[in-house]
């Protein structure tokens, strides 16, 4: 029981935190049409800053220093890189922000080393806040919870109820018709990027401390966010929240319930010290399989359901 | 597609056609020739390895571009196909050690079999799909078969990988594959076969239809072609010449590890192909080339190599998007009109603000990674020859200023440059008109 709410509390933390990651992609993808290799980079790069921020001057300062920088950053990005390969095609520019990932992940590597940093969940918010089972649960979660469902308000408050979230949807299914209408859709372009690169920042500015700060953290996030995004159906913000909580879910609940496959396949007769390839199979827990699972229901929905659980066109 | 406009020209007169023959084949004899002298000039242990390697990376880019360059699949998970390819080779050659009757040297064919396979079943739930979602299902798909090499230990071995010794069969004409020689003769004639196929593949139908669908799958498959079809039996073929490249990486090293079909080996490769250029033959030749250059050969020099590759990379995507072969065939015309003296003038423009450029950036990275990662040997560092104090300031305002000055002046003469270039070819069509 306590394993079983331990669990589901933390899944839906990083659920949470997969949620500030994929909404800025997906609202890239629907409206520009790129799959940004780089959105998992920015979200290094947020915690990165934040790490150096809390370190000089505080962790609240960097809570929205960090975001506003690297949301700077992608903006420029887009208005004199991506805007710049756009001519070449869709290729180009998903090669353009797959070659972002290098360059990031070498910048980091040259500023702040290859190892973890010590990036650390502030003292004010390390302390357990309640206990459940005889288990303590750290208060920086629920301030992680906090901060995520905020920002899932704010964003959904400024997409269906200001003028500017108006013209990004609209933008987001027919550009060339928002520019028809007097609309600069080469700034929205650049400012929907921007955000969505900030939100990313935002996730690695309160994940990056819980998780790890490290050169590799790009690496080990970015495909997972694809898969939300895939999964959630592009451009919904509502699918990829509910494909955030199933994906946090099915990571957190494949760690902590761990039993070798074995266990329950010597009841068919097969047998945990077997050798080759049934033996591997034997030996085999949820908590290996967990990173499997994700990929295999990215190429399952690409496959079956296209438009992903609330999408409305295919990829 | 370049490639079929250079070589489907008009039919000419036969004493033209034969004399393009003899071009055509010369070319193909001199360059055997290299490959047969080169261990023979560059034959130190390191500058063997590294050619070795080379040969490995040319069919191993070629079967990418069978899939980006020819039938327009970007796919990010190649690595696969090579390392389950690799894999079989060396599980067999664990085999041979133990007496199993087969080749070394025949190992590649069995790669190639367990690529094909690779190929069949990954390319069936790949390119059921194209465009993007085809790139997602093989990121995906290589992904998974990354993951999974650390649960399925019996095969991939685990951390450690899978070892086997080359020498453990007999010994075919007296050559046992002891030496590294050997190997790289070795991966050279399979590099030479793979290419041939790979070239001949280009020219079958099968090849002529993909490179349509690339170009418009929506009208070949109103020409009643099966576009899915056509993009999985190039994929198989691919599949194939990855486990090639794969055999022959479990020969060349005597292991194979997971990281031989990671995310970053994909990644690789297409970087190699998108700077050696996607749209011509030659082109991921070039470009694999040059990235295990960067990668093996810089890699001893500099821990700096993946920042100049992703440069490199970037630079390409931003302002070269044919890569090296299209930067060689903007010369084409001019060279063949006989106008190669009218590029002086352009490349003595160009020369020192791409030298000030290239200097600069070099500079300025091999500072910011000496201070990074290599503190504890001084702050003295070489380059080029020049003895350079890492912690002085200096270094970084000339770094910098010859940066600007590099960008500044490469602005300066870009108009003067892409008037003279028109200009030139302009001359050159005349040329090839009259």
């Amino acid at each position: 029981m306590q394993t079983l709410a331990l669990s589901l509390l933390n899944g839906l933390v990083y659920g949470l935190l997969l949620f500030m990651l994929s909404s800025g992609l997906t609202l890239i993808y629907s409206m520009m049409g790129v799959l940004n290799f780089a959105h998992a980079s920015f979200y290094m790069l947020g915690a990165y800053f934040a790490f150096e921020i809390s370190r000089r001057i505080g962790f609240y300062p960097a809570l929205i220093v960090s975001p506003l920088i690297v949301g700077t950053i992608g903006a420029l990005v887009e208005r004199y890189g991506l805007r710049r390969v756009h001519r070449y095609g869709h290729v180009a520019e998903i090669l353009f922000t797959f070659g972002l990932t290098y360059l990031f992940t070498e910048i980091v590597q040259l500023i702040w080393g290859r190892q973890p940093v010590d990036y650390h969940v502030p003292a004010s918010l390390d302390f357990p806040l309640f206990d459940l089972f005889a288990a303590q649960y750290p208060a920086y979660r629920v301030f992680m919870m906090a901060i995520s469902v905020g920002m899932f308000a704010l964003l959904y408050l400024l997409l269906k109820r200001t003028r500017t979230g108006l013209i990004i949807q609209a933008a987001l299914t027919q550009p060339d018709m928002v520019g028809m209408l007097g609309h600069n859709v080469g700034r929205i372009f650049t400012f929907t990027f921007g955000l969505g690169c900030a939100l990313a920042a935002l996730a690695g500015v309160i994940g990056g401390n819980t998780l790890r700060t490290e050169p590799a953290m790009a690496h080990d996030f970015g495909p997972i966010a694809f898969v939300v995004i895939v999964l959630g159906g592009l451009g919904s913000i509502s699918g990829a929240f509910i494909a955030s909580l199933i994906v946090g879910m099915i990571q957190t609940f494949s760690v902590s319930f761990d039993a070798p496959l074995g266990s329950v396949l010597s009841g068919l007769g097969l047998d945990e010290k077997a050798i080759g390839f049934v033996g591997d199979l034997a030996r085999i827990s949820p908590a290996q399989v967990a990173p499997i699972v994700p990929y295999a229901l990215l190429v399952l929905i690409l496959l079956v359901r296209p438009r992903g659980l609330l999408g409305r066109r295919e990829i | 597609m370049t490639q079929t406009l250079a070589t489907e020209g008009p039919t000419q007169a036969s004493p033209r056609r034969l004399s393009a023959v003899v071009a055509r084949s010369s070319i193909w004899i001199v360059l055997l020739v290299v490959i047969l002298i080169l261990p023979q000039i560059f034959n130190s242990r390191f500058s063997l390895s590294l050619m070795s390697q080379m040969g490995i990376s040319i069919i191993f880019a070629l079967s990418y571009n069978l899939l980006l360059g020819q039938t327009g699949l970007l796919s990010f998970g190649q690595a696969a196909l090579l390392g389950l390819g690799g894999f079989t080779a060396i599980h067999l050659m664990k085999a041979i050690d133990d007496g199993l009757g087969l080749p070394v040297g025949l190992l590649p064919l069995v790669g190639a079999l367990a690529g094909g396979t690779a190929g069949v079943l990954l390319g069936w739930l790949a390119t059921r799909r194209a465009g993007t979602a085809f790139a997602m299902i093989t990121l995906g798909l290589g992904e998974m078969i990354a993951a999974s090499s650390f649960l399925l230990v019996g095969f991939f071995g685990g951390e450690q990988g899978i070892s086997a010794d080359r020498t453990g069969g007999a010994a075919i004409l007296g050559f046992d594959l002891g030496p590294q020689v050997e190997v790289y003769y070795l991966i050279a004639a399979w590099m030479l076969i793979a290419a041939g196929l790979m070239y001949g593949l280009s020219r079958t139908p099968l090849g002529r239809i993909a490179m349509a669908v690339a170009d418009n799958p929506e009208r070949v498959s109103f020409l009643c072609f099966d576009v899915p079809t056509i993009r999985w039996l190039m994929f198989i073929a691919s599949g194939i010449f990855a486990g090639v490249a794969g055999g022959l990486q479990a020969i060349n090293y005597e292991i194979m590890t997971t990281s031989a079909m990671n995310a970053a080996a994909s990644g690789a490769v297409l970087i190699m192909v998108y700077i050696g250029g996607k749209d011509s033959f030659l082109g991921p030749v070039l470009g694999a080339i040059l990235v295990t250059f960067l990668q093996f050969g810089l890699g001893s020099f500099t821990s700096a190599w993946i920042l100049y590759m992703g440069i490199i990379f970037m630079a390409m995507v931003l302002f070269a998007p044919g890569g090296m072969a299209g930067l060689i065939e903007m010369h084409m015309p001019i060279l063949t009109a006989g106008l190669a003296w009218g590029l002086v003038p352009i490349y003595a423009m160009l020369v020192l603000p791409s030298a000030a450029l290239v200097f600069s950036t070099t500079l300025l990275i091999e500072i910011s990674y000496h201070l990074a990662f290599d503190k504890q040997s001084g702050p003295v560092m070489n380059l080029f020859g020049l003895t350079i104090d890492t912690t002085s300031h200096l270094m970084w305002f000339a770094g910098v200023g010859l940066l600007l000055v590099g960008i500044l002046s490469l602005t300066f003469v870009r108009a003067a440059v892409y008037g003279r270039w028109s200009s030139l070819l302009a001359r050159a069509h005349e040329r090839s008109l009259s």
